[in-house]
Formats: structure tokens, sequence, C-alpha cells
């Protein structure tokens, strides 16, 4: 008899797509709430974005139950850190443990796809943005997710990051005012939401600058 | 030669672990809503072997401590075992006798741990988990799936329930339902499952869980009504190509 059931697979996709734009002095990150499997919908209100420490938040999509137990460890990690630094973690440190944390489970992967925005130790703008298994970079803007194909060239042609390949390097940051930012995240996240069937429902926008984080939703298509 | 030493037992000593990759035994549907009082859980009693309905008596939701409900689909000794496991941690936290207990959000908590560490063994607990209840005036429902997904919502449904209970609820539900109102809504979910879902049987109990505790109903049968033209020829005007 032919195999009836498909394999049974410890992985899943759950959709959403995040994105991360770092100013001079703001940096502003945004993921939508919907967690899908498949084609159906599990929530149309399930947060993306975590607060890591008060100056680094981490939006990640992929598989929930990877991203959940990420979320964890960091959190823990985070602790351990205060405890015997008694301060918060930097987000260029975070950063590197995010990497380290991902290639840690190379050959059992964290199926999760992540963007780390927050401000650096000058009070910069940052964005880390990594793959499932750990590798990253420091950019100005990036977005990470099932709808990154229809944002990530929208960001590029609107935000024009110099050249890495550039000597002397030059600062990534965006040129844009935050209150621009936030408006340009928008209608991306109104596009993606119009072709990706995985965006919709919310979206949820974390802004990160010298007054403090400061956290704003729009709705999106609910279809 | 080799064969022969080989097929003394079940399972050789040289044969790879199988583990749980395929149920034998499922439940189908849970549907679950939050209420003005509390959470109001609903679950067919029907126990499939593969297509075969071979149970019928089935419970499928139960009390976990004194202030949480646990549905299950799927797997059905998977579920039990996991009720022998509960039961264990629910006494031991008794045994402490601080007047602290586990509450839903804890019992959620553990149990996206438990189904997650087992997805990572590669041996699952084949269950999609349903876990509601009250404590403190904190009214909680949440979900678990058999490799760990796990979120909270106002109403929930696993397997054929996501696709043809929420639809109804997203239409229907609000935070101020009453009782009657909650049982009502259930129950034209639970209506719409036996229509469409094969493995449905009809015979349900829905279960209540409020401050004051935890009630779980007789099992009972839906009023069906067969005699729908397009039950009776549900291929009239849907043409074909055979």
């Amino acid at each position: 008899m032919t195999k009836q059931h498909p394999a049974w697979s410890p992985y899943d996709n759950n959709g959403g797509t995040c994105v991360a734009i770092a100013g001079a002095d703001y940096c502003v990150t945004a993921a939508d709430t919907r967690m899908s499997t498949g084609y159906s919908i599990l929530s149309r209100d399930y947060s993306k974005i975590i607060k890591l420490a008060d100056k680094c938040v981490m939006a990640s999509s992929g598989f929930q139950a990877d991203v959940k137990a990420l979320q964890k460890l960091l959190a823990a990690r985070h602790l351990i850190y205060q405890h015997q630094h008694n301060k918060q973690m930097s987000c260029p440190a975070m950063g590197q443990l995010l990497s380290n944390t991902l290639y840690y489970k190379r050959f059992f992967p964290y199926y999760s796809f992540n963007v780390l925005g927050g401000l650096d130790n000058e009070g910069k703008g940052c964005v880390y943005t990594y793959d499932a298994v750990g590798s990253y970079e420091r950019v100005g803007y990036s977005s990470q997710g099932s709808g990154s194909t229809l944002i990530m060239p929208f960001l590029d042609n609107q935000l024009k990051s110099p050249s890495p390949l550039l000597l002397p390097a030059q600062d990534a940051v965006t040129p844009l005012s935050e209150a621009e930012a936030v408006d340009l995240v928008k209608t991306c996240f109104a596009s993606a939401t119009e072709r990706d069937i995985y965006t919709g429902d919310k979206l949820e926008i974390v802004v990160l600058n010298k007054d403090g984080i400061h956290r704003e939703y729009m709705e999106l298509r609910k279809d | 030669m080799e064969s022969i030493q080989a097929k003394q037992g079940l399972v050789g000593p040289n044969d790879p672990i199988q583990r749980t990759q395929l149920p034998y035994v499922t439940g189908t549907s849970v549907v679950a809503l939050k209420y003005k009082d509390g959470i109001l859980m609903a679950a067919d009693m029907g126990g499939s072997y593969g297509s075969t309905i071979r149970y019928k008596s089935v419970e499928r939701i139960k009390p976990i401590g004194k202030h949480s409900l646990l549905g299950a689909s799927g797997e059905i000794s998977d579920f039990q075992e996991l009720l022998r496991n509960l039961d264990e941690l629910i006494l031991y936290d008794n045994m402490w006798d601080d007047g602290n207990s586990l509450g839903p959000k804890e019992l959620h908590s553990y149990l996206t741990r438990v189904m997650y560490n087992r997805r990572n063994k590669f041996d699952p607990l084949w269950n999609s988990l349903v876990l509601g209840g009250v404590k403190n005036g904190q009214k909680y429902l949440g979900m678990v799936s058999m490799i760990g997904v796990n979120f909270e919502d106002s109403h929930v449904a696993t397997g054929f329930g996501n696709h043809l209970a929420r639809p109804i609820l997203r239409d229907e539900w609000h935070e101020n339902l009453s009782y009657e109102d909650g049982v009502k809504l259930l129950e034209k979910c639970m209506r719409v499952l036996l229509y469409r879902d094969r493995s449905a049987v009809n015979k349900l109990q829905i279960a209540k869980i409020t401050e004051e505790g935890t009630t779980i109903s007789q099992p009972y049968a839906l009023k069906t009504f067969w005699g729908f033209t397009a039950f009776q020829n549900p291929t009239a005007g849907a043409e074909g190509s055979w």
C-alpha cells in the first residue's frame, strides 16, 4: 500500500513579516499580528515583537514554537547578564548573543527569521538582520519573514543605503525623520498585505528613541 | 541467517527506535470560547480508528486542578497519558500545602513546554490541546499544537473546528455572552461540524468553568434535520465533467 499519511514534520511556518528601520536617534521596529498555518489563520492578534532590553527589541517570524523557545532563552540569558553586570545589555551585545544562540542550534535550527532593532551605545539607531542559523549583519533597515520579498526592494528603493563597500565606511542609518519612518513602515505593510496571505490583520509598531519606548497599532486587511 | 536472529522479537537490537509517527485512535474537533463568567468548551465523544468510528463514549474534556479545563483532539491514548502526568503534577503541587495552586495560565505554559520538548525528541504527543480556566477573576483560554505552537484567544477550535467553527465564532462572538447564548453558539458550531465532519458523532459534552468551579454536562445529542434538498441530492446544480 502506498503511504497515506505525510511524514510528520517538527516544523511549521506560521508566517508573518518583520521590518526595522534605524535613524540617527531612533529605531522603528514593526511586525504584523497574524499567525497562520497553511491556508488557515490561527490568531489575528499575536504579537511578534518582544522587548529584550531597555534599548533592544526583537521582531520574529517563522515557526512560532521555535520563536517562543528563542525568546524565553534570550530573556533568561538577559536576566543572568543583569545579575552579573548590574546593567541592561546593549543592543550590539544582544545582537551577538542572538547570533550565537541561533548558531548553537546549527544542525537542528530554530526556524525563525529575526530583526533586532534598538539604539547602540551612542544612542544611534541600529538594526541587525539574521538568517535562521545565525548569520547576521548590522544594517540601516531590514525586512524578514513571509512578506520580506515584497518589502525589501521597496525599502532599497526608498532609503538608498550607502554601499557597504565604500571606504571609509559610511553610516547606514536612514536620513528620514522618525515620523517619516513610521509612515514608510505603514505603507510597506499596507502593500505587503495586499499580496502576501501570511501578512495582515494588524500592524504593531515599536518606536525606540531617547525618550524611551512607545508602541502603536494600525489595522490591516483581514482577508 | 541475520534476519532470523533479528526477528526473534518484534524489535531487533539493531533496528532504529520507532516513535509515534501516526496516531491510532483519534478524537476530532474541540471548540471553546470565553463568555461573561468564564469559559465554555465543547467536544463530541467519538474515537476514530482511522476512518472507523471505533468508540462512542470517549471523554475528551477533563478538569485539571481547581481552575482549569483541558480539551483534546488527536490521539486519545496520548491525551490519557498526559492526564495521568497532570494529575501527578497537581498532586505534588498540592502536597506543598502552601495555599498556592496552578492556574490555567501556568498549566498552559507547562503544556506548551511538554509538547515542544516531545517534538524536540521527535516523539510528539499527537494532540491539539485547548486549555481554559478562571483564576482570581481572570479568564484564560489558549491552545497548544502537536509541535508546540501555542497562543491565547477569546475563542479557539482545533482541527476541522478551525475551518468550520471559527468563522461562525468571529461573526457572532462578543465579550458579554451570557451562559445561555454561549451554549447556543457552541451548539451551532457543533451542529455544523456534525453535518460536515465525517469523524464527528452526535454525542457531545459541554463543559463550563467559572470562579465557582467546573461542571461538565452529561453526554447529549443535538437535534438534526437531514431533509435539506441539498443533502438528498448533493450534486444537483453542480455540473461536473463526469
